[in-house]
């Protein structure tokens, strides 16, 4: 116990601003040019995004034959991808709900942005079950609507249904909640703005905000009510996406662990996209002051969590097929991890279970560039966890005579990029245009710590 | 109608707090406190009731769970029962995820808009901003100068006693 450190922890702020500070570094950033480096970024964002749209385009005009699914292989990369987006989404949450009922003020300076990243993340995720329907125009067939075929109703019994139905919600709550809390920023803006266009648009988004504390508290009410709402509609919309699975008779995918399994592992994915963005973020807009390395620290302890989670779950699995005794089940896990798709199951388990235990290092912790190396190798990780669990317990099902191989094409490929292009083509005009960091919560938190301070000189 | 008002502005959370404590207990009436973001124990500060959006909340989220509880029992096995895989027409349990989505909708969606229609606040409307910098880095406490008994000049010297920058008094229509 040579070096025990007893040196209070970083602030969490720079402490020092004053609020006006605040509203202008963070209303500055939107008042100035773009940079050379946004350009560059929103360009190559853009070219992946028309890739994606010709690539769709191609694939609805053509037939989803396209791709490359067989008889056996019937989900694949579409549904990896969705599963995938979907998981990305719930990190936003678990940060602006689930963080603000438990009080912790450093997602403050995160949330805002968390809450767009889950907005945009579950518009990709939605694109793929509509054009894997092959008929996307008549998407709105899920849906109970009278209509004039008896009325036939939807399967209300049907998981697919039930996930069109908590992704519809998600989508809504998630942008409800992040517009109630944009409201007193969208103000800020609107006051500092000169009359004209900019101004005429964000008085009519701010819906007359004046700042009365009469509002301000039923505001609060709102919020916290939103935040307890979120929290269990988050824990259900992956529960119900592992269900899609679960109430199969698949071996590999019927297992009661899914649920808490395919929860975890959407926190995982989604932190690690939050500190891929953050990173980038506080860089170039130059809010290292805002986003600190105190918040890179806390978020990497919460991404050592979920991994756990998530390398238990892989365990649990593999213990449950030996232990059940059941032939297909052991057949399955040990194809999955010695198969022909071995190769991809090792690159999960590298990229989530192995690369973040690096982070129980403080010195790690506080390496930016390897924090968001490993950050960048545990998105790949869970896209090759969602590709394992749908591909290897597909391709060789009961009869050996079914068996086949998949091997994704190029439109599969594009589309994927594609939706990396539109969920960066958002992200970036969400950049410029709304403030990325939460104004009116950040200088609470600002003139709370400096009250703190002066009581205690 | 018309109505005065004695405004004072301020730049400290503390002092807004102090100055409508003060003022409540001397028994003076606050209309209303303006900040930039929610300070902490205002609410009591003033002596505002606590809000009851909380029950919008729960009865809508309620109302919708139940209806859609009904509507999934009337079209499975009512409307036209459909036999799935030789489930019961009324298979209760495989309702629950979808009534659960529709009450957290119902419960979110409904208590915005009550939120919405009880501040006032419409896209159309127009902020009537009692100081520039009240979204910025300005609070401010809004009196009512209500009867004889109001004396501006000791009022006054309260809000300088807890740092007021600015005061002014001002007369404003008020609609009957």
């Amino acid at each position: 116990m040579a070096d025990l450190d007893l040196a209070p922890p970083p602030p969490l702020i720079a402490t020092s601003k004053r609020l006006a500070e605040v509203t202008e570094d963070v209303c500055g950033a939107l008042e100035r040019r773009a940079g050379l480096l946004w350009w560059a970024a929103f360009l190559a964002a853009f070219s992946l995004l028309a890739l994606g749209v010709a690539a769709v385009a191609y694939q609805i005009a053509t037939g989803i034959g396209v791709w490359g699914l067989n008889t056996t292989v019937g989900w694949a990369f579409d549904i990896t991808n969705f599963v995938f987006w979907i998981g990305i989404g719930h990190a936003g949450t678990l940060i602006s709900a689930i963080l603000f009922l438990f009080r912790q003020r450093w997602r403050t300076s995160v949330n805002r942005s968390a809450e767009a990243m889950t907005l945009f993340a579950v518009i990709c995720a939605g694109i793929f079950p509509v054009i894997h329907m092959g008929r996307p125009w008549l998407a709105y067939w899920i849906f109970p609507y009278p209509n004039f075929r008896g009325p036939l109703w939807i399967n209300f019994r049907s998981p697919l249904a039930w996930d069109a139905f908590a992704i519809s919600t998600y989508f809504l709550i998630s942008l409800t909640f992040w517009y109630v809390g944009l409201l007193p920023d969208l103000a800020t803006i609107r006051d500092r703005a000169r009359p004209g266009w900019k101004k005429t648009v964000f008085g009519w988004l701010s819906l007359g905000w004046d700042g009365s504390y009469r509002i301000w508290q039923r505001y609060e009410t709102v919020y916290l009510l939103l935040a307890g709402l979120a929290t269990p509609l988050v824990v259900s919309v992956h529960t119900i996406v592992s269900w899609d699975f679960a109430t199969s008779v698949i071996p590999g995918w019927h297992a009661t662990i899914f649920p808490p399994y395919f929860v975890a592992g959407a926190i995982f994915s989604g932190m690690a996209m939050v500190l891929t963005l953050m990173i980038v973020a506080r860089k170039t807009m130059k809010l290292e002051d805002y986003m600190t390395p105190r918040h890179i620290d806390v978020m990497a302890k919460l991404v050592i969590v979920t991994s756990g989670i998530v390398a238990l779950s892989y365990a649990t699995e593999f213990f449950t097929a030996f232990y059940s005794g059941n032939p297909y089940e052991q057949f399955v896990f040990l194809n999955r991890a010695f198969g022909p798709f071995g190769w991809a199951y090792w690159i999960m388990v590298g990229c989530n279970v192995l690369a973040p235990q690096l982070l129980w290092f403080r010195r790690i912790r506080a390496n930016i560039p390897a924090v968001f190396l490993i950050s960048i190798l545990i998105n790949v990780g869970m896209w090759f966890e969602r590709f394992v669990i749908i591909v290897t317990s597909l391709h060789r099902d009961y009869l050996p005579a079914n068996w086949a191989g998949y091997v994704p094409t190029p439109v599969e490929v594009a589309t994927l990029l594609g939706s990396f292009g539109l969920f960066f083509t958002l992200f970036l005009l969400f950049c410029r245009t709304l403030p990325v960091i939460a104004m009116a919560e950040v200088k609470g938190v600002v003139a709370h710590a400096q009250a703190e301070r002066r009581h205690a000189s | 109608m018309s109505r005065r008002l004695m405004i004072g502005i301020f730049e400290e959370e503390a002092d807004i707090l102090g100055v409508a404590r003060e003022a409540r207990e001397r028994g003076l009436k606050i209309v209303d406190v303006y900040a930039p973001y929610a300070v902490h124990g205002m609410d009591k500060a003033m002596g505002l009731p606590p809000s009851r959006l909380p029950w919008v909340c729960f009865l809508l989220g309620f109302a919708g769970a139940a209806f859609k509880v009904w509507f999934e029992y009337w079209t499975t096995s009512v409307n036209w029962p459909v036999n799935v895989g030789g489930k019961p027409w009324n298979s209760l349990p495989a309702f629950v995820p979808i009534t659960f989505e529709v009450m957290v909708l119902f419960a979110g969606l409904s208590t915005v808009a009550a939120f919405f229609l009880v501040a006032r606040l419409f896209p159309w409307r127009r902020p009537r901003l009692i100081h520039p910098a009240v979204t910025n880095d300005r609070f401010a406490l809004v009196l009512e100068e209500t009867d004889a008994t109001f004396d501006p000049q000791r009022v006054e010297q309260l809000l300088r006693r807890f740092g007021a920058v600015e005061i002014e008094e001002r007369v404003e229509e008020v609609a009957r």
